[in-house]
């Protein structure tokens, strides 16, 4: 392979840190008039009365909406397929506010100043309510969040409003009682994960105009264009066919712009108004008003024998939806799906639970994807058999996991939010990561703990993971390849890149098939008028998918372009030889460029255009290794994360480089999660957790090295032996972080942020304990 | 009110309102180049050269720079193509979203230090927040661009 496999500088990155405009609201509308949402102060409550007058009446101001003045339609601002295992239980605007911060008025006026003056002059009698603010007591408490009429599944997802439950799941393999009865040591734990903040940095920004052919027209800094444009024609009745949802540049998503936020009042406001508008989330509603990550608590049960072998796992996952079900069925799923064929070797498995609402923030997509909440149960669990049994984890974890050419029973089973796809471990290099990884992180020499100066222990922690490459026979991708005059392509795909590079990857993808460079290759996305259709940036699945896409696009294009080279060369096809810049037969030739420069000018003229689409039928998942070494001060539990150490199989990395910054920044991402990112509330429900000052993510000083791998993997059905690589990195942090603090401590972390506070209360716990053995 | 400064170089001329930011004032301006993350100087994604200092936009009034030098990346095109080069080089990009404050940064380092150390970089660039990078990309561009310039 000449340019996949190979270190290409992203074709984006140049022009972009010199500053050309890129982003949305570099785009909107000069004239556009600014929305601002006025908010709920209360975390539960009903509007008796609202009073827009005063606001109306206010000089500059164009329009106020309130829920009286829109569709009463519900729709899930998911941004998924259709339809979508999410229930329909969100309003454009509604009578009840159920979080603080949920909308309560729209206001667009001449500039922003005006329209903050106007949201002051609202005026909202609330009746408040007892809000539900503990997940925990969430289940048929009398509070119910979602009383109200016209709420709805889509198709069955176990979808109980009036008990407050977005919805719930439960699979057997085997029997799981029966099967832990029979076993040596068993050991049983509950986890909490918490919310996350995604952070992206550029908070999430939408402008509409209507153009001169009476259109609608949306920019938005969106995953998902496609879903953007369907979900606002259903909810807006309006024609499809009178929406454009273009996504530009989009400054980092990690899946909290797989969904809407904002595109239904810049689109009503551009509708009602006849005007452009646009609206900027505030980085205090990006953290009160967009997504979290869905908090959970994960009871497990690990059943083995005394040789080690793995036999049985029961696990109940209670996971918290927020205020609305977004993503509620499915981010509970992959907890399990993604998880336990990590272990495919057990006799038996159970995985059920239940997804409720609470009057907090709406939990959404999130790179990993309930995949790095079950990791840290799964993983960590794992590690506390292996105390028990007295056995190697990394043995243990040989000894049991899935490997190359295996299946798992769940693959089957599970799907997103339905059925699953049974596929066989075609590519799994998760033996080598595991190999390799314990070389890299000299974990022979440390583990468990090596004793520094000072009160010091270095100490090293693992966990393996698992994700997947797109949604089989669901996630679609297309994209469409033009030649050009002089000899170059245009190739428009759906896909979105959001920072991740899969304009660059992809042009690499066709650049490679079709023999030319890169910069041959210029690629748009995405335009839901202009590129074929692409499900968006989610669930792992654009090199898997759109990848596949442009792939087989390509293929076309050359088939294409060797049949008008033939003609061109009066030879039979069979006969024409391409290398990328000259096709031959025997002693004719024409070049690359003259056939293109031929097809436009001269000699049977026509436009060149392929398009090739790809809907997988199974989701080959990335694999890894993770090791992280830490050194912790004993007398106060603070610990800096020396090193992280990630072998990963995802196939044919396709940009080296792209595929190790994807990882890189998915380690990190964890290791925000695993010991101090949270989100955090008052005993209100106020968000306490709203600004940078108060929601820490990582910075450069706390990086010390991260150590990054691929495995040598092919994946048969993948674009030139590829898999899709956006997930897999955020998984293993918070896991590897637990087992490194008790292998440092024997202090067993079970609930996510691992804070210093934490472990020293569990090594004063430990001291007590050993006190009072002695005293015995 | 009327405040006159120097925007990359020229001398410009903008009308304002007291309790305006720089920020505001350049993006009303097309220099979309500076970017709004936070408005409320936590992320260093609006980051711009005040008299050859890096300064958050966000938070500085417009009416306080009166004759002082503006640079955003618009105004030292060259240095930041040299800079994005090896942030090419490394994978470095991702969204870019920070990219043009995080370029303005490093060449006031540049500026500012000799010698650098990483504890040093790190310090200096520790304001600039990255969400996409995991910063190790970016830390072995910003060295190979400082070892460049040396």
């Amino acid at each position: 392979m000449r340019i996949v496999k190979h270190k290409t500088p992203s074709i984006d990155g140049k022009g972009i840190m010199m500053g050309r405009p890129a982003y949305s609201d570099d785009l909107a509308d000069p004239n556009a008039l600014t929305i601002k949402i006025l908010r709920s102060p209360h975390a539960f409550a009903k509007i008796k009365s609202i009073d827009v007058s005063k606001a109306r009446e206010l000089d500059g101001v164009e329009i106020v909406l309130t829920y009286h003045d829109v569709p009463k339609k519900s729709f899930t601002r998911a941004g998924q397929g259709y339809p979508e295992p999410s229930p329909h239980d969100k309003f454009v605007l509604d009578e009840y506010v159920r979080y603080i911060g949920d909308e309560v008025a729209c206001v667009a006026a001449i500039n922003e100043k005006i329209a903050i003056q106007a949201l002051k002059l609202i005026k909202v009698e609330y009746e408040v309510l007892e809000p539900v603010l503990d997940f925990e007591k969430a289940f048929e408490n009398p509070s119910v969040i979602h009383p109200e009429e016209g709420i709805r599944e889509m198709f069955p997802i176990g979808f109980l409003p009036k008990k407050n439950v977005a919805a719930s799941y439960e699979m057997n393999v085997g029997e799981v009682d029966k099967v832990l009865k029979s076993c040596d040591v068993v050991i049983e734990e509950s986890f909490y994960t918490q919310a996350q903040s995604h952070a992206m940095m550029e908070p999430h920004s939408v402008n509409a105009r209507i153009d001169f052919q009476n259109r609608l027209v949306i920019y938005s800094s969106t995953q998902t264009p496609f879903h953007v444009r369907r979900i606002l024609s259903q909810t807006l009745d309006v024609p499809l066919s009178r929406i454009r949802v273009i996504k530009p540049r989009v400054g980092g998503g990690f899946g909290g712009k797989q969904a809407l936020h904002g595109e239904m009042f810049a689109a009503l406001v551009t509708l009602r108004t006849g005007k452009p508008s646009k609206i900027n989330y505030t980085r205090k509603e990006v953290f009160e008003s967009a997504y979290t990550r869905h908090p959970m608590r994960i009871d497990i049960k690990l059943g083995a024998d005394k040789d080690g072998t793995l036999k049985a796992i029961d696990c109940y996952i209670l996971s918290d939806t927020g205020a609305y079900g977004e993503h509620a069925l499915t981010v509970f799923m992959v907890a399990g799906s993604k998880v336990l064929p990590l272990y495919n070797k057990v006799e038996a498995v159970r995985f059920n639970g239940q997804v409720v609402y609470t009057n907090h923030v709406s939990a959404g997509a999130f790179r990993g994807y309930g995949a790095i909440q079950g990791n840290f149960a799964v993983e960590s669990a794992v590690d506390i058999l292996c105390t028990k049994l007295g056995m190697d984890p990394i043995l243990f974890r040989q000894k049991n996991m899935i490997l190359e050419g295996e299946t798992s029973p769940i693959f089957a089973i599970m799907g997103e939010g339905t059925e699953g796809t049974a596929m066989n471990m075609e590519s799994c290099k998760l033996d080598f990561c595991v190999k390799r990884g314990l070389e890299l992180s000299h974990w022979k020499d440390i583990y468990p703990r090596k004793k520094l100066k000072d009160n010091k222990v270095k100490a090293v922690g693992m966990a393996i993971a698992m994700q997947g490459s797109g949604i089989p026979y669901i996630d679609m991708g297309a994209a469409t390849i033009k030649l050009n005059d002089d000899g170059f392509y245009n190739l428009m795909v759906g896909a979105t890149d959001i920072g991740q590079g899969s304009d660059t990857i992809l042009a690499q993808i066709a650049a490679e098939e079709l023999m030319t460079t890169v910069d041959k290759v210029i690629v748009y996305s995405s335009d839901s008028d202009l590129t074929p259709f692409d499900t968006g940036a989610y669930a792992s699945s654009t090199t898997y998918v759109s990848g596949n896409a442009v792939l087989n696009a390509a293929k076309i294009m050359k088939d294409m372009l060797l049949e008008e080279a033939s003609k061109a060369l009066k030879v039979k096809l069979e006969h024409v030889k391409f290398d990328g810049y000259t096709f031959k037969s025997g002693e004719k030739e024409i070049t690359f460029s003259d056939l293109a420069n031929r097809l436009y000018y001269n000699e049977d003229q026509k436009q060149l255009t392929a398009t090739g689409s790809y809907v997988g039928t199974k989701s080959p998942p990335p694999f890894m290794a993770g090791f992280i070494e830490i050194e912790l001060d004993l007398e106060t539990g603070e610990y800096e994360i020396m090193d992280y150490v990630s072998v990963v199989d995802c196939g044919t990395p396709i940009n080296p480089k792209l595929a190790q910054g994807q990882v890189e920044g998915g380690i990190v991402q964890g290791i925000g999660m695993a010991a101090y990112e949270e989100v955090k509330y008052g005993n209100k429900g106020n968000l306490l957790s709203n600004s940078f000052l108060n929601y820490k993510i990582p910075t450069t000083k706390n990086i010390h090295k991260l150590t990054t791998e691929f495995a040598e993997s092919y994946e048969e059905s993948g674009p030139f032996g590829a898999k899709s690589v956006g997930e897999i990195g955020i998984d293993t942090p918070p896991a590897a972080l637990a087992n490194a603090v008790y292998n440092a401590t024997g202090v067993r972390i079970t609930s996510l942020p691992i804070t210093p506070q934490k472990i020293y209360e569990g090594m004063m716990a430990l001291k007590q304990k050993e006190h009072a053995n002695e005293n015995k | 009110m009327k405040v006159e400064f120097l925007l990359n170089g020229r001398n410009r001329i903008f009308d304002v309102s007291p309790d305006e930011y720089l920020l505001e004032t350049l993006r009303n301006h097309y220099v979309t180049s500076v970017r709004n993350g936070c408005n409320e100087s936590t992320c260093g994604v609006c980051t711009v050269l005040l008299d050859g200092k890096p300064v958050l936009s966000c938070t500085v009034l417009t009416v306080r720079i009166e004759g002082q030098h503006v640079t955003t990346v618009e105004g030292i095109q060259n240095e930041v193509s040299h800079i994005s080069d090896f942030f090419g080089d490394e994978g470095a990009d991702q969204c870019g979203f920070c990219n043009s404050g995080l370029a303005l940064t490093i060449y006031a380092l540049k500026n500012e230090y000799k010698n650098p150390t990483e504890a040093d970089i790190k310090n200096y660039i520790v304001g600039n927040l990255c969400r996409c990078s995991g910063y190790q990309a970016q830390l072995k561009a910003i060295k190979r661009y400082l070892e460049d310039n040396k």
